[in-house]
């Protein structure tokens, strides 16, 4: 039986098994919502903006195993939609975007609302398609999936003119995919393999260096084997947290830029270095030349060649899916009973105990003025350090990194690699919808939270109960801060001036709202908002915090990982002298 | 260094912008670039010339790789290859210059293809720096117009790329 184009997408979708579908209508795509319509074996989610459909999408696949999927219209959907595609892009994360288009005939004459969506995204998607056949509707959206998921996970978009969908062909969905073209690797090179545990068994300073490529590739259980079987210390990068339990005395915290002085310090001094799924980003080491001024082994799995030696040549390449990987270098020391050299490994851990010793996460309490840093301790500790914490992009997201002690990967949901103001809220929607049970934190500021606001309806719509702890410092802080450090406390349109009453604007959407403005009263709204009586609603915490506060350590630009502005109280420990780096221009 | 790249790719609409884009994404040189099919007309073959370190150079084969359409990508550079480019070249041909644009065609070997009271046009090919040297060894001005198309390269030998 000959169906639509528009049917044999819905029928696509639910073949692949898609539970929510992210979306916003409009006049190509209307054959769609009208198959949706007619079939209920999805849920459709109608956002208020497309961008929040797609990052709504990209935090349900952060959040499960699962592929997110969002739909808009052509033109303007399809535009609103490209920040979200490239905020996926960025941090690798699986999703499939269905665009539609205007009619085949009318492609490349300016028609109503056309825009070359294969063309815009083409740079910041894995693959896009164009479906110009209603009968390779099947095969290419059976491929967006299988492409989305494989190898390095990647955003992709499926481009559908609307004549395309008012076609008819036959539906059958392909049981399985062979691109001749596309093989992502899976299991390392076995003598690769061998040459990494010799590195690391011969290693005196050995340190693993842990990225989202372990959250993506579902390598927790492997890495902390791995940690723990080795004795090693670990680190994160923003992207890696909760891929090592973060309450481990063996994690040093997140590295890099914003990271602690023990992982940045171990960072630079250790001898041996394992990067398990991370991309040596320029957040993370800073200045290539000054981080191989120390000299080190470099030890580096990812499943994208792309990613090995991009920015630092490294000395054992191992290409291969983190699990896979691990896996096998596990069975191997198993098998051999050997271990590192405990003299040296004492003698490193004395030393990391040492940088730890200083408490360089240690701020200043106050009983006057709420510390943004007091309120993620206390989050942490009334959610149990369960909740799924979704951020925005600013000081309030290195503060919920840097507080919040992460233990299981999938927990921290944030954009790190475009750093995507307007992330968080639509994130925490599309986590709560794969995670109905869970409880779900938005750590936003009040400039990002503006960003996209208008989600509040969503959720109010869908029942999304997430509980937004927004840190209200009427700055766009981290700009503020950068301002301070770097172009003279000139506050350059970085403070937010008529700020609108939060709670009475989440009452408007229907909510609850608290402006807390006590240090006394954090945490009894915390534990009222996170409590059972507050349990289904979703609930706006806009807490008045310290204006002046700043995000320690902190990395300037151009500087090294032992190069770090510390806190007040570590103002005297003497750092390597710094050699005017070059300036990669790093953005905040 | 220069490097000669052959790249074999899906014959799909969009496949070449894909190339091209990424090259000016990620701010990789391209000095010339052909692509046709191939005698499989699923496939096309691209010889794209470009110039960089040896980093640079690694992580534009990886990049390309990376692409969903590539099948594959070799570095010409890393084994004996041929390098052939065509050009066609209008020059004034008048006076004495007739005479002596036809002595240094047959010099380069090459064939002059069109005649005019007042010009010839002459097909030449060979290396990329052959087809330079001819450009160079005759007078500026009585070129008119040229037109090349870029290197093509092959592996020498018993070696091939194919999927
Ligand atoms: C305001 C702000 C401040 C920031 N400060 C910091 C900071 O202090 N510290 C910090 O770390 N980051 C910071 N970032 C984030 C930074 O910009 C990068 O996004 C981040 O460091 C990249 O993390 P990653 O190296 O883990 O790579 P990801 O972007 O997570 O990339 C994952 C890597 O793993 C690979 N991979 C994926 N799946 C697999 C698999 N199955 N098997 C093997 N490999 C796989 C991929 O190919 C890729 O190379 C900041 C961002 C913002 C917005
Ligand atoms: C869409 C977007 N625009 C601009 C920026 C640059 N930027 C980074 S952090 C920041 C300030 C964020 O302010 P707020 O949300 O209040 O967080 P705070 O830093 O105060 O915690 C800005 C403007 C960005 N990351 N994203
Ligand atoms: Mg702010």
């Amino acid at each position: 039986m000959q169906i639509s184009g528009a049917e044999i997408v819905v029928r696509c979708l639910q073949e692949e098994g898609v539970e929510f579908l992210f979306g916003y209508p409009g006049g190509a795509v209307l054959e769609i919502y009208d198959a949706i319509f007619r079939q209920d074996k999805f849920k459709h989610v109608l956002v208020r903006h497309e961008q929040a459909a797609v990052h709504a999408a990209d935090a349900y696949s952060r959040s499960s195993d699962k592929v997110g999927v969002a739909l808009v219209t052509s033109g303007p959907g399809a535009t609103n939609a490209v920040t979200g595609i490239a905020t996926a892009y960025m941090d690798s994360i699986p999703m499939v975007v269905i665009s539609g288009q205007v009619a085949t005939p009318a492609i490349g004459l300016d028609a109503f609302q056309e825009v070359d969506m294969v063309g815009i995204t083409r740079p910041c998607v894995k693959h896009n398609f164009l479906v110009k056949d209603v009968n390779d509707i099947a095969d290419t959206i059976k491929k967006a999936f299988y492409i989305a998921k494989s190898g390095r996970p990647g955003p992709v978009v499926v481009d559908i003119p609307k004549d395309v969908t008012q076609q008819r062909a036959e539906f059958h969905y392909p049981e399985s995919v062979h691109i001749r073209s596309y093989v992502p690797a899976t299991r390392g090179h076995p003598g690769q393999i061998k040459k990494a545990i010799n590195l690391l068994l011969e290693a005196k300073r050995p340190y693993i260096y842990v990225g989202g490529g372990a959250v993506q590739g579902n390598a927790a259980a492997e890495v902390t084997e791995l940690v723990k079987s080795l004795g090693l210390p670990c680190t994160n990068t923003l992207m890696g947290l909760g891929a090592y339990p973060g309450s481990d005395p063996q994690f040093l915290g997140m590295l890099g830029m914003h990271g602690t002085y023990e992982a940045n310090m171990a960072m630079q001094y250790c001898d041996v270095l394992i990067a398990v799924g991370a991309r040596f980003d320029d957040r993370v080491i800073s200045v290539p030349s000054h981080f191989l001024s120390q000299p080190k082994k470099i030890i580096h799995i990812d499943v994208d060649p792309s990613s090995i030696s991009k920015r630092v040549k490294v000395d054992v390449p191992i290409v291969g899916d983190v699990k896979h990987v691990l896996r096998e270098m596990l069975d191997i020391l198993r098998q051999s009973g050997q271990k590192p050299d405990a003299g040296h490994l004492a003698g490193w851990w004395k030393q990391i105990e040492e940088w730890r010793g200083h408490n360089s996460l240690l701020y200043t309490p106050s009983t006057e003025l709420i510390k943004p840093q007091y309120v993620v301790e206390k989050l942490y500790e009334i959610t149990g350090g369960k909740a799924i914490v979704a951020s925005d992009v600013g000081q309030h997201q290195m503060w919920a990194a840097q507080y919040y002690k992460f233990d299981d990967p999938k927990q921290w949901l944030n954009s790190g690699g475009l750093g995507t103001m307007g992330f968080g809220l639509p994130a925490a929607m599309g986590a709560q919808l794969a995670n109905p049970d869970a409880t779900v934190a938005c750590i936003t500021g009040e400039g990002s939270i503006q960003m996209n606001i208008q989600e509040l309806s969503t959720c109010k719509q869908y029942h999304t109960p997430v509980k937004i702890v927004a840190l209200n410092n009427r700055y766009l802080g981290m700009v503020r801060q950068w301002q301070e450090f770097f172009y003279g406390t000139r506050y350059s349109e970085s403070y937010m001036d008529a700020l609108p009453d939060f709670v009475k604007v989440a009452e408007a959407y229907g909510h609850v709202g608290f402006k807390i403005e006590n240090p006394s009263d954090v945490e009894p709204v915390l534990r009222e908002a996170f409590g059972p009586a507050l349990k289904e609603r979703l609930v706006f915490l806009d807490f008045r915090t310290d204006q002046s506060e700043n995000v320690f350590p902190m990395i300037q630009n151009g500087k090294g990982l032992d190069q770090m502005d510390l806190p007040p109280h570590m103002r005297d420990i003497q750092q390597v002298p710094f050699e005017n780096n070059r300036d990669y221009g790093n953005m905040c | 260094m220069r490097h000669i790249l052959s790249i074999l790719l899906e014959n799909e609409a969009g496949a070449l912008s894909r190339v091209v884009g990424l090259f000016s994404a990620r701010a990789y040189n391209i000095d010339s670039l052909t692509v046709s099919t191939t005698e499989d007309p699923t496939l096309s073959r691209m010889t794209i010339v470009t110039h960089g370190s040896d980093e640079v150079i690694e992580q534009i084969t990886k990049q390309l790789n990376k692409l969903i359409e590539v099948v594959k990508v070799i570095d010409l550079n890393e084994s004996e290859h041929i390098e052939r480019e065509m050009m066609l070249i209008k020059v004034r041909a008048t006076g004495k210059d007739r005479e002596e644009m036809k002595r240094m065609a047959d010099i380069f070997r090459g064939r002059i293809i069109d005649v005019t009271e007042k010009t010839y046009t002459i097909e030449l090919t060979g290396t990329s720096d052959k087809l330079g040297a001819f450009i160079e060894a005759i007078d500026r001005a009585v070129i008119l117009e040229t037109v090349r198309t870029g290197a093509s390269g092959i592996g020498r030998g018993e070696r091939v790329l194919k999927i």
